[in-house]
Protein backbone atom coordinates (compact mmCIF):
# COMPACT_ATOMS: atom_id res chain seq x y z
CA UNK A 1 0.00 0.00 0.00
CA UNK A 2 1.17 3.52 -0.74
CA UNK A 3 1.79 5.84 2.17
CA UNK A 4 0.38 9.36 1.82
CA UNK A 5 3.19 11.91 1.68
CA UNK A 6 1.97 13.70 4.78
CA UNK A 7 2.25 10.56 6.85
CA UNK A 8 6.01 10.29 6.34
CA UNK A 9 7.64 10.95 9.71
CA UNK A 10 10.19 13.47 8.29
CA UNK A 11 7.43 15.37 6.57
CA UNK A 12 5.42 15.58 9.76
CA UNK A 13 8.48 16.66 11.73
CA UNK A 14 9.29 19.37 9.17
CA UNK A 15 5.75 20.63 8.81
CA UNK A 16 4.83 20.72 12.49
CA UNK A 17 6.76 23.94 13.27
CA UNK A 18 5.23 25.59 10.19
CA UNK A 19 1.72 24.82 11.42
CA UNK A 20 2.74 26.00 14.87
CA UNK A 21 3.88 29.29 13.28
CA UNK A 22 0.29 29.85 12.15
CA UNK A 23 0.32 28.42 8.62
CA UNK A 24 -2.82 26.89 7.15
CA UNK A 25 -2.06 23.44 5.66
CA UNK A 26 -3.35 23.26 2.08
CA UNK A 27 -3.51 20.74 -0.72
CA UNK A 28 -2.66 21.65 -4.29
CA UNK A 29 -3.60 19.52 -7.28
CA UNK A 30 -0.78 17.52 -8.85
CA UNK A 31 -2.14 18.41 -12.29
CA UNK A 32 -1.75 22.09 -13.07
CA UNK A 33 -2.68 24.14 -16.11
CA UNK A 34 0.46 24.41 -18.24
CA UNK A 35 -0.55 27.87 -19.38
CA UNK A 36 0.11 29.38 -15.96
CA UNK A 37 3.69 28.12 -15.85
CA UNK A 38 4.43 28.79 -19.52
CA UNK A 39 3.20 32.32 -19.11
CA UNK A 40 5.52 32.93 -16.17
CA UNK A 41 8.64 31.02 -17.11
CA UNK A 42 8.44 30.90 -20.89
CA UNK A 43 8.73 27.98 -23.25
CA UNK A 44 11.90 26.72 -21.54
CA UNK A 45 9.96 25.22 -18.67
CA UNK A 46 8.28 22.75 -21.01
CA UNK A 47 11.65 21.01 -21.37
CA UNK A 48 11.90 20.65 -17.59
CA UNK A 49 8.38 19.45 -16.83
CA UNK A 50 6.10 16.56 -17.61
CA UNK A 51 3.31 17.85 -19.79
CA UNK A 52 0.23 16.07 -20.94
CA UNK A 53 -2.84 16.97 -22.91
CA UNK A 54 -6.40 17.07 -21.71
CA UNK A 55 -8.90 17.46 -24.58
CA UNK A 56 -11.17 19.65 -22.43
CA UNK A 57 -8.76 21.61 -20.25
CA UNK A 58 -5.86 21.88 -22.69
CA UNK A 59 -2.25 21.27 -21.80
CA UNK A 60 -1.60 20.14 -18.24
CA UNK A 61 1.62 19.81 -16.25
CA UNK A 62 2.65 17.70 -13.30
CA UNK A 63 3.31 20.51 -10.82
CA UNK A 64 6.93 21.67 -11.14
CA UNK A 65 6.61 23.70 -7.93
CA UNK A 66 4.09 24.67 -5.27
CA UNK A 67 4.93 28.33 -5.00
CA UNK A 68 3.14 29.43 -8.16
CA UNK A 69 -0.15 27.55 -7.54
CA UNK A 70 -0.14 28.48 -3.84
CA UNK A 71 0.36 32.15 -4.72
CA UNK A 72 -2.39 31.90 -7.31
CA UNK A 73 -4.67 30.20 -4.79
CA UNK A 74 -4.03 32.97 -2.28
CA UNK A 75 -4.67 35.73 -4.79
CA UNK A 76 -7.84 34.28 -6.27
CA UNK A 77 -9.57 33.06 -3.12
CA UNK A 78 -8.88 35.95 -0.73
CA UNK A 79 -9.61 33.51 2.09
CA UNK A 80 -8.06 35.76 4.66
CA UNK A 81 -5.16 33.46 5.52
CA UNK A 82 -1.68 34.92 5.22
CA UNK A 83 0.43 31.85 5.91
CA UNK A 84 0.22 28.49 4.16
CA UNK A 85 2.09 25.22 4.43
CA UNK A 86 2.01 22.25 2.06
CA UNK A 87 3.75 18.93 1.54
CA UNK A 88 3.93 16.80 -1.56
CA UNK A 89 5.83 15.84 -4.66
CA UNK A 90 7.03 18.14 -7.37
CA UNK A 91 8.17 16.72 -10.69
CA UNK A 92 11.15 17.71 -12.81
CA UNK A 93 11.95 16.17 -16.13
CA UNK A 94 15.74 15.92 -16.46
CA UNK A 95 17.19 17.80 -19.41
CA UNK A 96 20.25 15.61 -19.53
CA UNK A 97 20.85 12.06 -18.44
CA UNK A 98 22.95 11.99 -15.27
CA UNK A 99 20.66 13.39 -12.57
CA UNK A 100 18.23 10.57 -11.98
CA UNK A 101 15.69 11.96 -9.57
CA UNK A 102 12.41 13.08 -11.11
CA UNK A 103 10.19 13.42 -8.08
CA UNK A 104 11.04 15.45 -5.00
CA UNK A 105 8.99 15.71 -1.85
CA UNK A 106 8.82 19.34 -0.79
CA UNK A 107 7.59 20.76 2.48
CA UNK A 108 6.94 24.48 2.17
CA UNK A 109 5.85 27.62 3.95
CA UNK A 110 4.62 30.81 2.26
CA UNK A 111 3.73 34.17 3.79
CA UNK A 112 1.57 36.71 1.94
CA UNK A 113 0.49 40.28 2.49
CA UNK A 114 2.70 41.09 5.45
CA UNK A 115 3.32 44.77 4.85
CA UNK A 116 6.50 44.84 6.94
CA UNK A 117 8.47 42.87 4.36
CA UNK A 118 11.68 42.84 6.40
CA UNK A 119 9.83 41.27 9.33
CA UNK A 120 8.37 38.61 7.01
CA UNK A 121 11.83 37.84 5.55
CA UNK A 122 13.19 37.40 9.08
CA UNK A 123 10.25 35.22 10.10
CA UNK A 124 10.74 32.81 7.20
CA UNK A 125 14.53 32.58 7.37
CA UNK A 126 14.57 32.19 11.16
CA UNK A 127 11.86 29.52 11.03
CA UNK A 128 13.75 27.51 8.39
CA UNK A 129 16.96 27.97 10.37
CA UNK A 130 15.30 26.54 13.47
CA UNK A 131 13.80 23.57 11.60
CA UNK A 132 17.11 22.80 9.89
CA UNK A 133 19.34 23.48 12.89
CA UNK A 134 20.04 19.77 13.64
CA UNK A 135 21.59 19.18 10.20
CA UNK A 136 24.66 21.42 10.23
CA UNK A 137 23.95 23.16 6.90
CA UNK A 138 25.73 26.10 5.33
CA UNK A 139 23.50 29.16 5.02
CA UNK A 140 23.73 31.26 1.90
CA UNK A 141 21.74 34.43 1.19
CA UNK A 142 21.44 37.10 -1.47
CA UNK A 143 19.29 40.02 -2.56
CA UNK A 144 18.69 40.92 -6.20
CA UNK A 145 16.70 44.02 -5.18
CA UNK A 146 20.07 45.69 -4.56
CA UNK A 147 21.10 45.11 -8.20
CA UNK A 148 17.69 46.32 -9.40
CA UNK A 149 17.99 49.49 -7.33
CA UNK A 150 21.50 50.07 -8.72
CA UNK A 151 20.22 49.78 -12.29
CA UNK A 152 17.37 52.19 -11.61
CA UNK A 153 19.87 54.65 -10.20
CA UNK A 154 22.20 54.71 -13.22
CA UNK A 155 22.46 58.01 -15.13
CA UNK A 156 21.12 56.55 -18.40
CA UNK A 157 17.87 56.64 -20.36
CA UNK A 158 14.78 54.77 -19.17
CA UNK A 159 14.96 52.62 -22.32
CA UNK A 160 18.43 51.43 -21.40
CA UNK A 161 17.41 50.84 -17.80
CA UNK A 162 14.49 48.68 -18.83
CA UNK A 163 16.70 46.70 -21.21
CA UNK A 164 19.13 46.03 -18.36
CA UNK A 165 16.23 45.10 -16.06
CA UNK A 166 14.93 42.64 -18.62
CA UNK A 167 18.26 40.85 -18.70
CA UNK A 168 18.83 40.95 -14.98
CA UNK A 169 18.31 37.18 -14.61
CA UNK A 170 20.79 36.34 -17.38
CA UNK A 171 24.29 37.30 -16.19
CA UNK A 172 26.04 37.09 -19.57
CA UNK A 173 23.47 39.12 -21.47
CA UNK A 174 23.34 41.64 -18.64
CA UNK A 175 27.11 42.01 -18.67
CA UNK A 176 27.22 42.41 -22.46
CA UNK A 177 24.61 45.15 -22.26
CA UNK A 178 26.42 46.86 -19.38
CA UNK A 179 29.61 46.96 -21.46
CA UNK A 180 27.77 48.31 -24.47
CA UNK A 181 25.96 51.02 -22.50
CA UNK A 182 29.28 52.08 -20.98
CA UNK A 183 30.77 52.44 -24.47
CA UNK A 184 33.23 49.62 -23.86
CA UNK A 185 31.96 47.51 -26.75
CA UNK A 186 30.63 48.83 -30.05
CA UNK A 187 26.96 48.91 -31.06
CA UNK A 188 26.27 45.91 -33.36
CA UNK A 189 26.58 46.81 -37.04
CA UNK A 190 22.98 45.88 -37.77
CA UNK A 191 21.73 48.34 -35.15
CA UNK A 192 24.15 51.06 -36.22
CA UNK A 193 22.64 50.87 -39.69
CA UNK A 194 19.26 51.78 -38.27
CA UNK A 195 20.67 55.01 -36.93
CA UNK A 196 20.99 56.48 -40.43
CA UNK A 197 18.09 57.55 -42.64
CA UNK A 198 16.80 54.32 -44.11
CA UNK A 199 15.27 54.54 -47.54
CA UNK A 200 14.11 50.94 -47.68
CA UNK A 201 11.45 51.21 -44.98
CA UNK A 202 8.63 50.48 -47.40
CA UNK A 203 10.32 48.06 -49.76
CA UNK A 204 8.90 44.97 -48.08
CA UNK A 205 5.23 44.08 -47.71
CA UNK A 206 3.71 44.22 -44.26
CA UNK A 207 1.98 41.12 -42.85
CA UNK A 208 1.42 39.29 -39.60
CA UNK A 209 0.38 40.47 -36.16
CA UNK A 210 3.48 42.58 -35.52
CA UNK A 211 2.87 45.72 -37.60
CA UNK A 212 5.11 48.21 -39.35
CA UNK A 213 4.33 50.74 -36.63
CA UNK A 214 5.80 48.33 -34.07
CA UNK A 215 8.98 48.24 -36.14
CA UNK A 216 9.10 52.03 -36.38
CA UNK A 217 8.49 52.45 -32.68
CA UNK A 218 11.39 50.16 -31.82
CA UNK A 219 13.72 51.95 -34.25
CA UNK A 220 12.78 55.31 -32.75
CA UNK A 221 13.55 53.94 -29.31
CA UNK A 222 16.89 52.48 -30.42
CA UNK A 223 17.83 55.84 -31.92
CA UNK A 224 16.93 57.64 -28.74
CA UNK A 225 19.02 55.15 -26.76
CA UNK A 226 21.89 55.49 -29.19
CA UNK A 227 22.04 59.24 -28.63
CA UNK A 228 21.50 58.95 -24.88
CA UNK A 229 24.16 59.17 -22.17
CA UNK A 230 26.53 56.30 -21.40
CA UNK A 231 27.02 54.75 -17.97
CA UNK A 232 29.63 57.02 -16.28
CA UNK A 233 32.87 55.18 -15.32
CA UNK A 234 32.41 55.55 -11.54
CA UNK A 235 28.86 54.17 -11.70
CA UNK A 236 30.06 51.33 -13.92
CA UNK A 237 32.82 50.42 -11.46
CA UNK A 238 30.44 50.56 -8.51
CA UNK A 239 27.92 48.32 -10.25
CA UNK A 240 30.67 45.89 -11.17
CA UNK A 241 31.95 45.79 -7.56
CA UNK A 242 28.43 45.29 -6.26
CA UNK A 243 27.75 42.34 -8.56
CA UNK A 244 30.88 40.59 -7.29
CA UNK A 245 30.16 40.77 -3.56
CA UNK A 246 30.53 37.31 -2.01
CA UNK A 247 31.29 37.37 1.67
CA UNK A 248 29.52 37.13 5.02
CA UNK A 249 26.35 39.08 5.71
CA UNK A 250 27.98 41.59 8.12
CA UNK A 251 30.91 42.27 5.79
CA UNK A 252 28.61 42.60 2.79
CA UNK A 253 26.72 45.34 4.64
CA UNK A 254 29.99 47.22 5.20
CA UNK A 255 31.02 46.91 1.56
CA UNK A 256 27.59 47.89 0.27
CA UNK A 257 27.51 50.93 2.56
CA UNK A 258 30.71 52.16 0.89
CA UNK A 259 29.36 51.47 -2.61
CA UNK A 260 26.16 53.35 -1.71
CA UNK A 261 28.21 56.56 -1.51
CA UNK A 262 28.65 56.36 -5.28
CA UNK A 263 25.29 54.71 -6.01
CA UNK A 264 22.90 56.37 -3.54
CA UNK A 265 19.94 54.63 -5.21
CA UNK A 266 20.83 51.38 -3.44
CA UNK A 267 20.58 52.95 0.05
CA UNK A 268 17.00 51.82 0.79
CA UNK A 269 17.84 48.25 -0.29
CA UNK A 270 21.00 48.24 1.85
CA UNK A 271 18.96 49.62 4.77
CA UNK A 272 16.55 46.70 4.39
CA UNK A 273 19.47 44.29 4.45
CA UNK A 274 20.80 45.98 7.60
CA UNK A 275 17.41 45.80 9.32
CA UNK A 276 17.13 42.17 8.26
CA UNK A 277 20.46 41.41 9.91
CA UNK A 278 19.51 43.30 13.07
CA UNK A 279 16.21 41.46 13.25
CA UNK A 280 17.91 38.10 12.86
CA UNK A 281 20.36 38.98 15.63
CA UNK A 282 17.41 39.99 17.83
CA UNK A 283 15.87 36.55 17.21
CA UNK A 284 19.07 34.92 18.34
CA UNK A 285 20.32 33.88 14.89
CA UNK A 286 24.11 33.83 14.48
CA UNK A 287 24.68 36.08 11.46
CA UNK A 288 28.50 36.11 11.26
CA UNK A 289 28.53 32.76 9.45
CA UNK A 290 25.69 33.53 7.05
CA UNK A 291 27.14 33.88 3.57
CA UNK A 292 25.92 36.72 1.39
CA UNK A 293 26.27 36.90 -2.37
CA UNK A 294 24.31 39.77 -3.96
CA UNK A 295 23.46 37.66 -7.02
CA UNK A 296 22.81 34.36 -5.21
CA UNK A 297 20.19 32.32 -7.07
CA UNK A 298 20.30 34.71 -10.01
CA UNK A 299 20.11 32.06 -12.69
CA UNK A 300 17.84 29.55 -10.95
CA UNK A 301 15.39 31.70 -9.05
CA UNK A 302 13.85 34.06 -11.55
CA UNK A 303 11.05 36.09 -9.96
CA UNK A 304 12.81 36.05 -6.61
CA UNK A 305 13.37 39.79 -6.60
CA UNK A 306 14.48 40.39 -3.02
CA UNK A 307 15.92 38.41 -0.15
CA UNK A 308 16.78 34.80 -1.13
CA UNK A 309 18.31 31.98 0.85
CA UNK A 310 19.61 28.44 0.51
CA UNK A 311 20.71 25.78 3.00
CA UNK A 312 23.49 23.59 1.61
CA UNK A 313 25.12 20.40 2.76
CA UNK A 314 28.92 20.50 2.52
CA UNK A 315 28.98 16.73 2.97
CA UNK A 316 27.06 16.36 -0.30
CA UNK A 317 28.48 18.92 -2.72
CA UNK A 318 26.55 17.46 -5.66
CA UNK A 319 23.17 17.83 -4.04
CA UNK A 320 20.93 20.76 -4.85
CA UNK A 321 20.32 23.01 -1.84
CA UNK A 322 18.42 21.09 0.86
CA UNK A 323 16.21 24.14 1.26
CA UNK A 324 15.65 27.30 -0.78
CA UNK A 325 13.37 30.29 -0.59
CA UNK A 326 12.97 34.00 -0.85
CA UNK A 327 10.84 36.97 -1.68
CA UNK A 328 8.87 36.89 -4.93
CA UNK A 329 6.82 40.06 -5.12
CA UNK A 330 7.47 40.19 -8.88
CA UNK A 331 5.73 36.86 -9.33
CA UNK A 332 2.59 37.88 -7.48
CA UNK A 333 2.53 41.12 -9.46
CA UNK A 334 2.57 39.10 -12.66
CA UNK A 335 -0.05 36.63 -11.37
CA UNK A 336 -2.25 39.39 -10.05
CA UNK A 337 -2.14 41.33 -13.34
CA UNK A 338 -1.57 44.62 -11.62
CA UNK A 339 -2.56 43.92 -8.04
CA UNK A 340 0.45 43.41 -5.83
CA UNK A 341 0.85 41.22 -2.82
CA UNK A 342 4.15 40.96 -0.95
CA UNK A 343 5.16 37.31 -0.71
CA UNK A 344 8.02 35.34 0.80
CA UNK A 345 8.46 31.65 1.46
CA UNK A 346 10.60 28.60 1.11
CA UNK A 347 10.71 24.84 0.65
CA UNK A 348 12.64 21.97 2.18
CA UNK A 349 13.44 18.84 0.17
CA UNK A 350 12.39 16.25 2.68
CA UNK A 351 14.00 13.31 0.84
CA UNK A 352 17.38 14.91 1.39
CA UNK A 353 16.58 15.57 5.05
CA UNK A 354 15.64 11.91 5.31
CA UNK A 355 19.11 10.98 4.06
CA UNK A 356 20.81 13.39 6.46
CA UNK A 357 18.93 12.13 9.52
CA UNK B 1 17.93 -13.51 -39.48
CA UNK B 2 18.41 -10.55 -41.77
CA UNK B 3 19.97 -7.12 -41.56
CA UNK B 4 17.21 -4.56 -42.05
CA UNK B 5 17.92 -1.28 -43.81
CA UNK B 6 15.28 1.47 -43.90
CA UNK B 7 15.22 4.07 -46.63
CA UNK B 8 12.85 7.05 -46.99
CA UNK B 9 9.59 5.90 -48.55
CA UNK B 10 8.86 8.75 -50.95
CA UNK B 11 9.83 11.90 -52.76
CA UNK B 12 13.21 13.32 -53.64
CA UNK B 13 14.89 11.64 -50.70
CA UNK B 14 13.77 8.20 -51.96
CA UNK B 15 15.00 8.87 -55.51
CA UNK B 16 18.34 10.25 -54.31
CA UNK B 17 18.82 7.26 -51.99
CA UNK B 18 18.04 4.80 -54.80
CA UNK B 19 20.51 6.64 -57.07
CA UNK B 20 23.16 6.46 -54.40
CA UNK B 21 22.55 2.75 -53.84
CA UNK B 22 22.61 1.96 -57.55
CA UNK B 23 25.91 3.81 -57.86
CA UNK B 24 27.28 1.25 -55.41
CA UNK B 25 26.11 -1.84 -57.21
CA UNK B 26 22.62 -2.33 -55.85
CA UNK B 27 19.80 -3.11 -58.25
CA UNK B 28 16.24 -2.13 -57.52
CA UNK B 29 12.98 -2.70 -59.28
CA UNK B 30 9.65 -1.17 -58.57
CA UNK B 31 6.89 -3.59 -57.73
CA UNK B 32 3.84 -1.70 -59.02
CA UNK B 33 1.27 -3.91 -57.41
CA UNK B 34 2.69 -3.53 -53.92
CA UNK B 35 3.85 0.07 -54.38
CA UNK B 36 7.25 -0.82 -53.10
CA UNK B 37 10.77 -1.45 -54.28
CA UNK B 38 12.80 -4.61 -54.21
CA UNK B 39 16.43 -3.81 -53.74
CA UNK B 40 19.13 -6.40 -54.06
CA UNK B 41 22.74 -7.00 -54.88
CA UNK B 42 24.54 -10.14 -55.87
CA UNK B 43 27.49 -9.72 -53.56
CA UNK B 44 25.67 -9.18 -50.25
CA UNK B 45 23.13 -11.71 -49.02
CA UNK B 46 20.79 -11.37 -46.07
CA UNK B 47 19.83 -7.71 -46.50
CA UNK B 48 16.21 -6.60 -46.27
CA UNK B 49 15.37 -3.09 -47.46
CA UNK B 50 12.25 -1.50 -46.00
CA UNK B 51 10.65 1.76 -47.02
CA UNK B 52 9.61 3.98 -44.12
CA UNK B 53 8.59 7.64 -43.82
CA UNK B 54 11.83 9.57 -43.12
CA UNK B 55 10.36 10.92 -39.88
CA UNK B 56 9.76 7.41 -38.52
CA UNK B 57 13.26 6.10 -39.22
CA UNK B 58 14.86 7.70 -36.11
CA UNK B 59 12.40 5.95 -33.79
CA UNK B 60 12.89 2.58 -35.50
CA UNK B 61 16.68 2.95 -35.19
CA UNK B 62 16.36 3.81 -31.51
CA UNK B 63 14.23 0.76 -30.76
CA UNK B 64 16.56 -1.45 -32.80
CA UNK B 65 13.84 -2.82 -35.07
CA UNK B 66 16.05 -1.83 -37.98
CA UNK B 67 19.84 -2.08 -38.19
CA UNK B 68 20.51 0.77 -40.63
CA UNK B 69 18.53 3.75 -41.82
CA UNK B 70 18.91 6.65 -44.22
CA UNK B 71 17.38 9.88 -42.92
CA UNK B 72 18.25 13.52 -42.31
CA UNK B 73 20.40 14.82 -39.45
CA UNK B 74 17.54 17.19 -38.59
CA UNK B 75 15.13 14.33 -37.91
CA UNK B 76 17.63 12.33 -35.87
CA UNK B 77 18.55 15.34 -33.70
CA UNK B 78 14.91 16.37 -33.30
CA UNK B 79 13.44 12.97 -32.49
CA UNK B 80 16.33 11.47 -30.51
CA UNK B 81 17.62 13.94 -27.91
CA UNK B 82 20.08 11.25 -26.79
CA UNK B 83 21.09 10.37 -30.34
CA UNK B 84 24.77 9.98 -29.51
CA UNK B 85 23.95 6.90 -27.41
CA UNK B 86 21.28 5.53 -29.75
CA UNK B 87 22.66 5.75 -33.27
CA UNK B 88 26.06 5.89 -34.96
CA UNK B 89 26.61 8.18 -37.90
CA UNK B 90 28.13 5.94 -40.62
CA UNK B 91 28.21 8.22 -43.63
CA UNK B 92 26.98 11.63 -44.72
CA UNK B 93 25.50 11.12 -48.14
CA UNK B 94 25.80 14.63 -49.59
CA UNK B 95 22.16 14.97 -50.67
CA UNK B 96 18.99 16.09 -48.96
CA UNK B 97 20.88 19.24 -47.93
CA UNK B 98 18.75 21.49 -45.76
CA UNK B 99 19.22 24.10 -43.07
CA UNK B 100 16.97 24.65 -40.09
CA UNK B 101 16.69 28.40 -39.55
CA UNK B 102 14.85 31.09 -37.61
CA UNK B 103 13.16 33.45 -40.05
CA UNK B 104 11.13 36.66 -39.65
CA UNK B 105 9.33 38.98 -42.11
CA UNK B 106 11.72 41.11 -44.22
CA UNK B 107 9.91 44.27 -43.20
CA UNK B 108 11.14 43.76 -39.64
CA UNK B 109 14.17 45.85 -40.52
CA UNK B 110 14.91 46.30 -36.83
CA UNK B 111 15.50 42.57 -36.36
CA UNK B 112 18.75 41.00 -37.49
CA UNK B 113 19.96 38.91 -34.53
CA UNK B 114 18.57 36.70 -31.77
CA UNK B 115 19.20 39.61 -29.39
CA UNK B 116 16.83 41.70 -31.46
CA UNK B 117 14.32 38.86 -31.46
CA UNK B 118 14.48 38.68 -27.68
CA UNK B 119 13.87 42.43 -27.37
CA UNK B 120 10.98 42.23 -29.83
CA UNK B 121 9.48 39.30 -27.89
CA UNK B 122 9.33 41.48 -24.77
CA UNK B 123 7.78 44.42 -26.69
CA UNK B 124 5.33 42.12 -28.39
CA UNK B 125 4.07 40.65 -25.16
CA UNK B 126 3.54 44.07 -23.68
CA UNK B 127 1.79 45.43 -26.73
CA UNK B 128 -0.28 42.48 -27.93
CA UNK B 129 -0.75 40.77 -24.58
CA UNK B 130 0.48 37.41 -25.79
CA UNK B 131 3.79 35.70 -26.26
CA UNK B 132 5.56 35.93 -29.61
CA UNK B 133 4.63 32.72 -31.45
CA UNK B 134 7.25 30.60 -33.20
CA UNK B 135 5.80 28.08 -35.68
CA UNK B 136 7.77 24.89 -36.23
CA UNK B 137 7.68 21.14 -36.41
CA UNK B 138 11.15 21.01 -34.82
CA UNK B 139 10.08 21.64 -31.23
CA UNK B 140 13.05 20.15 -29.44
CA UNK B 141 15.74 21.72 -31.63
CA UNK B 142 14.07 25.13 -31.65
CA UNK B 143 13.50 25.22 -27.90
CA UNK B 144 17.08 24.16 -27.17
CA UNK B 145 18.51 26.70 -29.61
CA UNK B 146 16.44 29.63 -28.37
CA UNK B 147 17.04 28.61 -24.76
CA UNK B 148 20.82 28.68 -25.23
CA UNK B 149 20.55 32.06 -26.93
CA UNK B 150 18.65 33.41 -23.93
CA UNK B 151 15.40 33.99 -25.81
CA UNK B 152 12.68 32.98 -23.36
CA UNK B 153 9.52 34.95 -23.80
CA UNK B 154 7.93 33.11 -26.72
CA UNK B 155 5.46 30.30 -27.41
CA UNK B 156 6.01 27.36 -29.73
CA UNK B 157 3.18 26.71 -32.17
CA UNK B 158 3.07 23.35 -33.88
CA UNK B 159 3.15 23.52 -37.67
CA UNK B 160 3.48 20.28 -39.62
CA UNK B 161 3.55 21.81 -43.09
CA UNK B 162 3.50 25.08 -45.08
CA UNK B 163 5.15 26.73 -42.10
CA UNK B 164 6.30 29.61 -44.29
CA UNK B 165 2.68 30.77 -44.58
CA UNK B 166 2.00 30.77 -40.84
CA UNK B 167 2.90 34.43 -40.30
CA UNK B 168 0.74 35.71 -43.16
CA UNK B 169 -2.12 33.65 -41.76
CA UNK B 170 -1.48 35.22 -38.35
CA UNK B 171 -1.03 31.80 -36.77
CA UNK B 172 2.53 32.71 -35.78
CA UNK B 173 4.95 35.66 -35.78
CA UNK B 174 8.26 33.91 -36.40
CA UNK B 175 9.08 30.56 -38.02
CA UNK B 176 11.71 27.92 -37.42
CA UNK B 177 11.80 25.87 -40.59
CA UNK B 178 13.90 23.87 -43.01
CA UNK B 179 15.17 25.62 -46.12
CA UNK B 180 17.44 24.41 -48.90
CA UNK B 181 17.90 27.27 -51.36
CA UNK B 182 16.05 29.96 -49.42
CA UNK B 183 13.75 30.49 -52.39
CA UNK B 184 10.54 29.65 -50.52
CA UNK B 185 11.51 32.06 -47.76
CA UNK B 186 12.20 34.83 -50.26
CA UNK B 187 8.89 34.27 -52.03
CA UNK B 188 7.15 34.67 -48.71
CA UNK B 189 9.13 37.84 -47.85
CA UNK B 190 10.95 36.17 -44.99
CA UNK B 191 14.59 36.58 -44.00
CA UNK B 192 16.93 34.41 -41.92
CA UNK B 193 18.39 35.96 -38.76
CA UNK B 194 22.15 36.45 -39.14
CA UNK B 195 22.78 34.18 -36.14
CA UNK B 196 19.62 32.15 -36.69
CA UNK B 197 21.05 28.95 -38.18
CA UNK B 198 20.04 26.07 -35.91
CA UNK B 199 21.36 23.10 -37.84
CA UNK B 200 22.78 22.13 -41.21
CA UNK B 201 21.32 18.81 -42.19
CA UNK B 202 21.86 16.21 -44.90
CA UNK B 203 20.76 12.66 -45.65
CA UNK B 204 22.96 10.35 -43.60
CA UNK B 205 23.36 6.60 -43.14
CA UNK B 206 22.85 5.73 -39.46
CA UNK B 207 23.38 2.48 -37.63
CA UNK B 208 21.29 1.51 -34.64
CA UNK B 209 23.17 0.93 -31.37
CA UNK B 210 20.45 -1.39 -30.19
CA UNK B 211 19.69 -3.71 -33.12
CA UNK B 212 20.84 -7.26 -32.53
CA UNK B 213 23.00 -9.22 -34.92
CA UNK B 214 23.36 -12.97 -35.24
CA UNK B 215 26.71 -14.41 -36.32
CA UNK B 216 25.56 -14.51 -39.94
CA UNK B 217 24.20 -10.95 -39.68
CA UNK B 218 27.61 -9.71 -38.63
CA UNK B 219 29.03 -10.88 -41.95
CA UNK B 220 26.17 -9.22 -43.81
CA UNK B 221 26.72 -6.00 -41.81
CA UNK B 222 30.44 -5.96 -42.70
CA UNK B 223 29.83 -6.70 -46.37
CA UNK B 224 27.09 -4.05 -46.56
CA UNK B 225 29.27 -1.35 -45.02
CA UNK B 226 32.26 -2.26 -47.18
CA UNK B 227 30.15 -2.02 -50.29
CA UNK B 228 28.47 1.24 -49.31
CA UNK B 229 31.22 3.15 -47.59
CA UNK B 230 34.22 1.46 -49.11
CA UNK B 231 35.99 0.73 -45.85
CA UNK B 232 36.94 -2.78 -44.79
CA UNK B 233 34.94 -3.85 -41.74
Amino acid sequence: MLTPVRAFPEVIRLQQPMIAAGALPIDISVLQSAELFLDLYGEDIRGRTYTTFDPFRGEQMLRPDFTVPVAEHHMTTAAGAHRYTYAGSVFRRPEQDGWRQREFVQVGYEVFNVVDTVAADIEVFALFGEILAPFDLRRKTGDMSIVMAAVQGLSISDGRKSALMRHIWRPQRFRALMDRYAGRTPVPASQRQLMGDSTDWHLFPEFGVRRREDVHRRIARLREDFRGPQIPPDEFNSLEALLEIRTTMPQAIEQLTIIADDLPAIKPAVDRLTRRRDGLVARGVTVSSIEFEVCYGRTQMEYYDGFVFGFLSDDHPRWPPVSTGGRYDALTKRLGRGTECPAVGGVILSDLIGQLS
Amino acid sequence: MVVRVAIPSKGRLLRATLDWLSGRGFQFKKLESERRYEISTDSVKGLDFVLLPAAEIPRELATGRIHFGVTGTDLIYEKLPRHSTEVIEKKRLGFGLATLVIAVPCFWIDVDTLDDLDAVAADFRERHNMRLRVATKYHHLTRTFLGRAGVADYALVDSQGSTEGAIKNELADVISDITSTGETLRQNHLKILSDGIILKSQATLWESCKAEYSQGDRETQAAFLTKLIGIEY
